[in-house]
């Protein structure tokens, strides 16, 4: 199944922790892990749709982990059930799933954990790790249990798990690959630890967005290999490549 | 039955022949490609090209989007693969997209503006769209869309070398935009276009400084609409070319204000990242409008609301 724009009911929006929820939409996707939809509202205001990654997706479902920023989020967390919202997706790259092969270092900061879930059940035959980093509320974790072999937490409160950043207690070490998803000086961080043990990693980028299909050039992001976009070309980009300087 | 509905609709511009007198804006449709996942694009009366320049563009650095109530700030830049890529691997493509092609202009010097004319009235586009109006490349673009005598100037060089119909698409931020249009008609523009985005800006107050690296960025989306369609009107009273009517449209009543206005036809921009099918629903909206109005030729009503 292709790229569609069509009304999807909500199934489930709920809170999770301070500024975190859950929503999920009915929806029949062919769903490649790491993609994401750009979802609207049907509220003329604000007039962009907002770019979320694919948190889980299971028959009919899908399912979206996002945080409570600004206009587009807070209207989102007063989403009802059976209430309408424009999804347009799946969209981007995603992780390339198939040749992702071994031992794997998944490593998330905040809400960076949103498209891991279904990145770690659509790997097949490896054996993950999650590292993962809170400010505070550590939220959503329990879900990959099933699916990894061993979680390491970092808070920067202490409040749970290693006192401090996940970039602290990540070694790539003994990994094949690592995915990683967070604010960008912390994915930076994890690039250069990786260059320097010749780890492949994989980022997944966020840019401002407009149409999310790939033809505002809103959304570049710089690469070795000039001006990319997140929405099309991406989000999900080989390490070096985008922080080039790591 | 399908034919007459068809027929109500098409539009002519220069003796070029457009489906329907919707058109997809420049910058905010790439080249036509990946809204073709949507939808069959040969619906549309025509696509404009992001704006295209002699070289290769790599565009802005920072931030390039922001929104703001009913609209968008943009400081792309003019990225785009330069005029001889653009003929090379994107014409074919869209050539084959069965709507009219029309490629829009960007410059920093008269000398390109010619340059870049003389390539693409030698391409197999049906149209060129003259850009003196991008508010978001220093060296030149809208620079040459504010004063009446520059602009009289860049058109009249470029018409000399163009073998296409030429519109020339207006900023609003022309000192004069009735002055602008009437000196471009005399420098021998086809047509008009307008508008382009309002220079604006924002501030982030956290980082205490503009959000823009360039400061100022262009304005688009509904909040200009209003503005736009006086522009057109004021505009239309006083020239015998063609207008095409850009600027916060959404819906076929936005669509149908412009023509009523005097517009031959119509841009739409910003309002596909609101909803990719809009243009189609525009199509249909001024269709449905014109049946149930009893419109049988939108030249019916081109242009009724003037006084
Ligand atoms: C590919 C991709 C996947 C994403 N996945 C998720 C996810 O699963 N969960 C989640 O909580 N967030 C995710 N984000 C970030 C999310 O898009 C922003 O938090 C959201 O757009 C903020 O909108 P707002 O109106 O609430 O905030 P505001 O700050 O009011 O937004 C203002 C403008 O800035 C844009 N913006 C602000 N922050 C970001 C950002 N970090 N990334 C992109 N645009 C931003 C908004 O889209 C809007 O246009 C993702 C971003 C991208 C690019
Ligand atoms: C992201 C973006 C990129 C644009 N790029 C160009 C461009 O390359 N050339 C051009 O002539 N106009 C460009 N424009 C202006 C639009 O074509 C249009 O004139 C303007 O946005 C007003 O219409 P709207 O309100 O329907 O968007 C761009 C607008 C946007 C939002
Ligand atoms: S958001 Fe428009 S090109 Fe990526």
């Amino acid at each position: 199944m292709q790229l569609s724009y069509k009304s999807c009911k909500v199934a489930e929006n709920i809170n999770l922790s301070e500024d975190i929820y859950k929503l999920k939409v009915e929806g029949d996707y062919d769903i490649k892990a790491g993609q994401f939809f750009m979802i609207k509202s049907l509220n003329e205001e604000p007039i962009l749709p907002r770019p979320i990654s694919v948190h889980d997706f299971e028959e009919g479902y899908v399912s979206f982990l996002y945080q409570k920023k600004g206009r587009g989020t807070s209207i989102m967390a007063k989403l009802n059930v059976n209430d309408e919202i424009k999804l347009t997706g799946p969209l981007g790259n995603g992780f390339d799933a198939e040749n992702i092969k071994g031992k794997i270092a998944v490593v998330a900061g905040g809400i960076g954990i949103a498209p891991m879930l279904y990145t770690v059940k659509s790997l097949k035959n490896c054996d993950i790790d999650l590292y993962v980093g809170f400010k505070d509320e550590v939220y959503e974790v329990d879900e990959f249990k099933k699916f990894v072999s061993n979680i390491y937490i970092a808070t920067e409160s202490g409040k749970y798990g290693y006192k401090g950043y996940v970039t602290d207690i990540f070694s790539p070490f003994e990994y094949n690959a690592v995915l990683c998803c967070g604010p960008e000086v912390m994915m930076e961080k994890v690039v250069k630890v990786c260059r320097d043990y010749a780890t492949p990693i994989f980022v997944s980028m966020e840019k401002h967005m407009a149409c999310g299909i790939g033809a505002c050039l809103g959304c570049t992001c710089e690469t070795k290999d000039g001006n990319k976009r997140v929405c099309k070309d991406g989000p999900v980009f080989y390490g070096r490549d985008v922080f080039i300087n790591a | 039955m399908a034919g007459m509905c068809l027929l109500m609709l098409k539009t002519n511009i220069c003796k070029v022949e457009f489906k329907n007198p919707v058109i997809a804006a420049s910058g905010t449709f790439g080249f036509g490609e990946e809204y073709s996942a949507f939808y069959d694009v040969g619906r549309l009366g025509g696509i404009c090209t992001k704006g295209l320049t002699l070289n290769k563009k790599e565009g802005n650095k920072g931030i390039r989007l922001h929104e703001t109530r009913a609209g968008l700030i943009n400081s792309i830049g003019l990225q785009n693969p330069g005029i001889d890529c653009f003929i090379e691997n994107e014409l074919p493509k869209m050539k084959k997209m069965n709507t009219v092609i029309i490629a829009n202009l960007g410059g920093g010097s008269i000398e390109e503006y010619a340059e870049g004319v003389k390539k693409l009235s030698e391409s197999e586009v049906d149209m060129i769209e003259l850009n003196i109006s991008c508010p978001n490349v220093k060296s030149g673009g809208m620079a040459f869309g504010i004063k009446s005598e520059t602009a009289f100037e860049v058109v009249s060089k470029v018409k000399g070398y163009c073998k296409k119909p030429l519109i020339v698409k207006l900023s609003p931020n022309a000192e004069n935009i009735v002055d602008m249009a009437v000196k471009c008609c005399e420098a021998g523009a086809d047509a008009l276009s307008l508008i382009n985005t309002f220079k604006a800006m924002a501030i982030d107050i956290y980082k205490r400084k503009p959000v823009f690296d360039n400061i100022f960025a262009g304005l688009s989306g509904p909040c200009i609409k209003p503005i736009a369609l006086r522009m057109v009107y004021e505009v239309c009273k006083e020239v015998n070319v063609p207008v095409i009517g850009i600027g916060g449209i959404e819906s076929f009543k936005d669509a149908i204000e412009f023509i009523m206005a005097g517009a031959t036809a119509v841009e739409v921009g910003t309002a596909n990242f609101i909803n990719p099918m809009v243009c189609l629903e525009i199509i249909d909206g001024i269709k449905k409008f014109m049946e149930d109005e009893g419109i049988k030729n939108i030249e019916e009503i081109r242009g009724i609301a003037r006084r």
